[in-house]
């Protein structure tokens, strides 16, 4: 069976949950093949194979002292090393900013069609790679296919439960890489380390508990109640803007793009920038004392009242429950 | 500095947005505006070319007859020029196409940046930016929250910071370049009413695939690298349970997710 490479999101080799969810659209298509970029494969072989890699291609480090276009080379290189475009299946990244345009631009080398933001991948009916994309904050759902060279396709996380198979570890095939001056001429000088929650990464949390504007800026209860649920915490952009919150906590179009099974809103009013980041929740709560907030149409079960109000009781009850 | 702006004209997201039969974005039934993220472009280009004296900014567009309207808001925003292509064959066409039909217009132009915005509202892939920047052979910039420009002249460069998950990264880069900026960036300005009176004597010019040496093959419905097999509007989520709080919303939010075995 033709490989099909796998672009791993990892931190220091710990592996992120969006590629073993990766690996497992991957085994649908053909043999899981990772693509490693950087230091410590080691601490990653393992939950690779777990998820059914039976081969993969380490790059060096290098390629991420630079942006896009590095990246991109690189995965044009494994290209090569695997056989060429035409001995492949696909290519899937995940669908993150970097990850979407490194996607497109390895596509245009390839002379290939690219899918950004598939939520489901599958072999199309007569050969060849079939998607889902959510479109128009989630709206609508569009079904498509790949017509041109090799399939690159990028992945939302959370679309598909990842499958263990029973594999073992791989030896890494290492592929060199020689970067071109253009790619070498967008160089990473400096990474400022964000402070961690502790919490859950937000993409890949089961369960999301947002606050917006209605929290005034005080997100304790916000906070409470996700950590005795075990959740990740998010934000509107009001929210976000006023310097309550982190920009990389935001919820929306032009932030995190979620999609957990449940996510509690509180204090948001459900504007269409907002839903567009989370209409795909599988299970949606709010909270608002306005019962008029267009977030209510999307609710599954919604509470009109002050969440300064709601959630400690939610909190006391659900760690009762817990107890 | 001479600042090329890539603006795009939208189905307004208020609006009923739709999929049109050949499972285009429907353009033509609904209200357009200039990309609310494109105004962000506009608004730094505006700021650099204040800060620079001598500079222009050229608002460049690819898209119908409608479009114009997101040049003339570039233009009373206080952008010098606008570049409009509008070519019956561009329609359907994929963020490869119209990377190319926005290449070789810029490549038109003379320039030391071209600032875009992070994403279409409607349809958008984040992906023009980066595919522009291959089309032009231009060091790729993307997603700047920050930006400034350090130097003068060939040693020029462009700093950006550029918000990841685990890091905030500064990234540099030699000039020309292509820079996409987020909404993080900036505030962008309204037109004021002299802007307004001073864009219409702006000049805009309008250019076909024929004047760009594109051939109409190469782009459109066509020449796209996917197709769509289909379309499913959702359907409506049902309509849920909404309690009003009286003293026991918490409690009751609470039975609810233990019902759906959530807690
Ligand atoms: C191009 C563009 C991109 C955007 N991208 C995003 C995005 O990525 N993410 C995003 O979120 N937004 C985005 N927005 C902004 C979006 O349009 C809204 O402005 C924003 O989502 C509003 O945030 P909010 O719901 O917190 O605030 P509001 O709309 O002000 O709503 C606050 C809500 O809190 C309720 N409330 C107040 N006090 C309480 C209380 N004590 N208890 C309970 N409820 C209370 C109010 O009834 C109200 O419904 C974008 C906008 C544009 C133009
Ligand atoms: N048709 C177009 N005309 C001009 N600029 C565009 C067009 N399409 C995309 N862009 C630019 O590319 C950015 C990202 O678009 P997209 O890749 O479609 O999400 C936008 O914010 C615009 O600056």
């Amino acid at each position: 069976m033709a490989q099909v490479l796998v672009l791993v999101d990892h931190v220091d080799g710990a592996v992120r949950k969006s590629t073993s969810e990766l690996l497992t659209f991957a085994a649908r298509l053909g043999e899981p093949a990772a693509v490693f970029v950087g230091d410590g494969y080691d601490n990653a072989a393992g939950s690779l194979a777990e998820f059914g890699a039976t081969a993969v291609y380490t790059v060096p480090a290098e390629v991420n002292d630079y942006l896009v276009l590095a990246k991109a080379e690189a995965l044009a290189a494994v290209v090569e090393a695997a056989g060429g475009a035409s001995a492949l299946a696909a290519v899937l990244v995940p669908s993150s900013a970097e990850g979407k345009e490194i996607a497109a631009r390895l596509a245009l080398k390839l002379d290939s069609g690219l899918i950004t933001d598939a939520i489901d991948v599958r072999a199309a009916d007569g050969g060849g790679v079939a998607t889902s994309q959510a479109a128009f904050a989630g709206g609508f759902t569009v079904d498509s296919t790949v017509t041109r060279g090799l399939p690159v396709v990028t992945v939302k996380p959370n679309s598909v439960e990842p499958q263990p198979v029973a594999g073992a570890p791989v030896d890494a095939t290492p592929v060199s890489v020689t970067l071109s001056d253009l790619a070498k001429a967008v160089k990473v000088v400096e990474r400022k380390p964000k402070a961690k929650s502790g919490r859950p990464d937000l993409t890949e949390a089961a369960i999301v508990v947002s606050g917006g504007r209605g929290t005034n800026g005080d997100f304790s209860k916000v906070e409470a109640f996700a950590d005795v649920l075990g959740a990740a915490v998010g934000a509107s952009r009001a929210a976000v803007d006023s310097g309550w919150y982190p920009h990389s906590n935001q919820v929306g179009q032009t932030g995190k793009q979620v999609s957990p099974q449940l996510y509690v809103a509180c204090g948001i009013s459900g504007a269409i920038q907002h839903r567009a980041g989370m209409q795909t929740s599988k299970t949606i709560v709010a909270i608002n004392k306005d019962a008029e907030a267009p977030i209510f149409e999307l609710a599954d079960f919604g509470v009109v009242g002050d969440l300064f109000a709601v959630l400690p009781q939610a909190t006391d009850e659900a760690a009762k429950r817990k107890a | 500095m001479r600042i090329v702006v890539c603006v795009k004209h939208v189905p307004d997201a208020q609006g009923d947005r739709r999929f049109a039969a050949d499972h285009t974005v429907d353009r033509a039934g609904v209200d357009g505006l200039l990309s609310e993220l494109d105004e962000y472009a506009v608004e730094e280009a505006l700021k650099l070319s204040e800060a620079n004296d001598g500079s222009t900014v050229t608002v460049v567009t690819v898209g119908p007859d409608a479009a114009s309207d997101a040049v003339r808001k570039a233009l009373q925003m206080g952008a010098d020029a606008g570049v409009h292509v509008v070519d019956d064959a561009l329609h359907g066409s994929d963020a490869f196409a119209t990377s190319l039909v926005l290449a070789k217009a810029i490549a038109t132009l003379e320039y030391d940046v071209v600032v875009t915005g992070m994403a279409s509202t409607d349809a958008g892939m984040s992906v023009v930016p980066a595919l522009v920047a291959d089309r032009l052979g231009l060091p790729q910039v993307t997603f700047a929250g920050s930006l400034s420009i350090e130097g003068d002249g060939p040693g020029a460069k462009v700093v950006i910071e550029r918000d990841g998950d685990t890091s905030t990264e500064v990234v540099e880069s030699a000039l020309p370049a292509l820079i996409s900026v987020t909404d993080q960036i900036n505030e962008p300005r309204y037109p004021s009413f002299k802007g307004i009176m001073a864009a219409k004597k702006k000049p805009v010019t309008t250019l076909t695939l024929a004047d760009l040496g594109v051939d109409a093959g190469e782009v459109g419905l066509g020449a796209a690298w996917t197709t769509v097999a289909g379309v499913t509007q959702r359907p409506p989520r049902a309509a849920g349970t909404v309690v009003t709080d009286e003293g026991d919303g918490g409690a009751k939010l609470v039975e609810f997710l233990a019902g759906a075995k959530l807690v």
